[in-house]
């Protein structure tokens, strides 16, 4: 993609996916106003707020090995919506869960916080989320140069820490946690320095085959 | 004691389940037929299929209602029998109203056993016309801090007991549940250790708040929740209440139960409400009750679900913290 029209795509490209991105908040108001969010709205509500950041996280992770497998530029252009998105439906998910879950009581928040690990864990990853989202403007990568790249490395303890909460707060049933666990896994795996690794054991290899 | 005054509208009526039931269907009927249009309908007629066959329907004749009952509203039909956690049929909350059709409860055979004079089996046919059928209006308390008012009908588990002479040596009464992964899609997955197992202590068992459910709303129970016979306990935590049960083992010793052999630290063998003690991983101070909308506040739970004044005399001088 290069030149003009592949800057047009890539402006269309960019409103498809901010609208597909605001479809599951759009399904969720409208199933709200409808009443229709079954049994017991606030779980629903949490648990599809949490839901779609986890994954919207792990689609922003897949943005770099996507460039790699495809040559392609525009993933990488479309990774801040994406992480941003994120971060939206954390804020949802947060918000869901103060005001509608826990009645914004506070001393119960704390204690939440404090005592129950996949609570303090998820609202660990929030808190690393901040950071990320108010940095992902042109000016502020400028600003921050490499020590930005350095910084937004946090998505990947995030990631993980997102798959923890989930798979901490299951009663029984791990399969949905431990499949966002895989992907994640893959995910970094790709991240892992490959041809670093395969020059080392070329290396080895040679040395054995030294006389 | 404390006795209350029976609802002056059997919570039967409140809401017309046949009716309501005519609706859905005319509603999958017509979700099937524009599946079918556009390709998909196969797996849609299926779960139309499953959802008439779900709906108990069948009449109960004129139970009788219950000083016992709560005067509070019934949680309605709807989320009754669409918000379960029945996890032969799936992990989720909608999965038991969406699979629970290929449960097949006739013939059904309790076999009542162990420490007891005359061990032997009863049938469904004779379970509903041998013991006088009760409207018991009841809270629901999950250990998961929702709740719900359930109209059940059923009779109390003791005069079922009593007539196979438990003996001396009977202080526990143990249930199973269905083992049949061909019914009960769920068990082929061991999302927990099958059969579902609970138990109650014996004189918990003969507490006349406990019940034998045969069914809700007036009508036989839906499959999705536990047809054709289950238990209801109505100050313990839901899970004590097993469903769909095949046998009663009267033993001498505390038996297995499925949720506390899982995780003995966050489920416990008594299992009694308590928003003193709560759950390791959330709090079960207040509970959310089915049904009340998005912006509801949460209601403040009860020590035994508000049935204090009749069964906390069965745990005096017990340290309900150790003992939860």
């Amino acid at each position: 993609m290069s030149g003009r029209r592949g800057e047009w795509i890539l402006r269309a490209a960019k409103v498809v996916l901010f609208m597909a991105c605001l479809a599951p908040f759009g399904i969720m108001v409208r199933e709200a106003v409808a009443g229709s969010l079954g049994a017991n709205p606030v779980e629903t509500l949490l648990h599809g707020t949490g839901d779609w950041a986890l994954r919207l996280l792990l689609v922003t992770l897949a943005m770099t090995p996507l460039r790699r497998l495809t040559g392609l530029a525009w993933p990488i252009r479309l990774r801040r919506m994406l992480g941003l998105f994120a971060f939206f439906y954390a804020v949802l998910h947060l918000t869901v869960y103060l005001w509608l879950d826990r009645e914004l009581a506070w001393s119960t928040i704390l204690e939440d916080i404090l005592e129950r690990p996949y609570i303090g864990v998820g609202f660990l990853a929030f808190l690393l989320l901040i950071p990320l989202a108010a940095t992902s403007t042109r000016g502020w990568m400028r600003r921050l140069g490499r020590r930005w790249t350095q910084l937004h490395r946090a998505v990947y303890v995030i990631a993980a820490l997102g798959v923890l909460h989930y798979l901490w707060l299951v009663k029984a049933d791990l399969r949905e946690p431990l499949l966002y666990g895989a992907i994640l896994l893959v995910l970094l795996a790709f991240r892992l320095p490959w041809n670093q690794l395969r020059s080392v054991r070329r290396g080895l290899r040679a040395d054995r085959s030294d006389p | 004691m404390l006795i209350k005054r029976p609802a002056d509208i059997p919570s039967s009526q409140i809401t017309p389940p046949a009716i309501y039931r005519r609706r859905r269907e005319i509603i999958k009927a017509a979700a099937a037929g524009a599946g079918l249009m556009m390709g998909g309908g196969s797996l849609l007629m299926r779960s139309a299929k499953a959802a008439s066959e779900t709906a108990g329907g069948e009449r109960i004749p004129n139970p009788r209602p219950s000083p016992l009952s709560t005067d509070e509203k019934p949680t309605s039909l709807d989320d009754v029998t669409h918000y379960n956690n029945f996890y032969e049929f799936g992990t989720e909350k909608t999965d038991p109203a969406a699979n629970a059709g290929t449960l097949e409860t006739r013939p059904w055979t309790l076999v009542v056993d162990g420490a007891c004079e005359s061990p032997g089996e009863i049938g469904i046919e004779d379970l509903l016309s041998g013991f006088t059928q009760e409207e018991r209006v009841y809270r629901l308390r999950c250990v998961e801090a929702w709740a719900m008012v359930v109209p059940w009908v059923g009779f109390p588990l003791g005069d079922l007991l009593k007539r196979f002479r438990p003996t001396s040596k009977a202080r526990y009464v143990a249930f199973e549940t269905l083992l049949d992964p061909d019914q009960m899609p769920g068990q082929r997955r061991s999302v927990l250790e099958w059969p579902y197992r609970e138990g109650l202590r014996m004189d918990e068992a003969m507490h006349p708040l406990t019940i034998l459910a045969t069914g809700l709303y007036g009508e036989l129970l839906p499959n999705q929740n536990g047809a054709p016979l289950r238990l209801v306990v109505p100050w313990k935590y839901g899970f004590k209440s097993i469903k769909s049960i095949v046998r009663i083992r009267f033993t001498e010793r505390q038996p297995p139960a499925t949720w506390n052999r899982m995780q003995p630290d966050e489920y416990g063998f008594y299992a009694n409400v308590n928003p003193a003690v709560d759950h390791p991983r959330w709090s079960q101070k207040r509970h959310r009750v089915i049904g009340e909308g998005l912006f509801a506040r949460k209601h403040e739970t009860l020590p035994f679900n508000g049935y204090g004044e009749q069964v906390a005399s069965l745990y005096s001088g017990m340290d309900l913290r150790r003992y939860f």
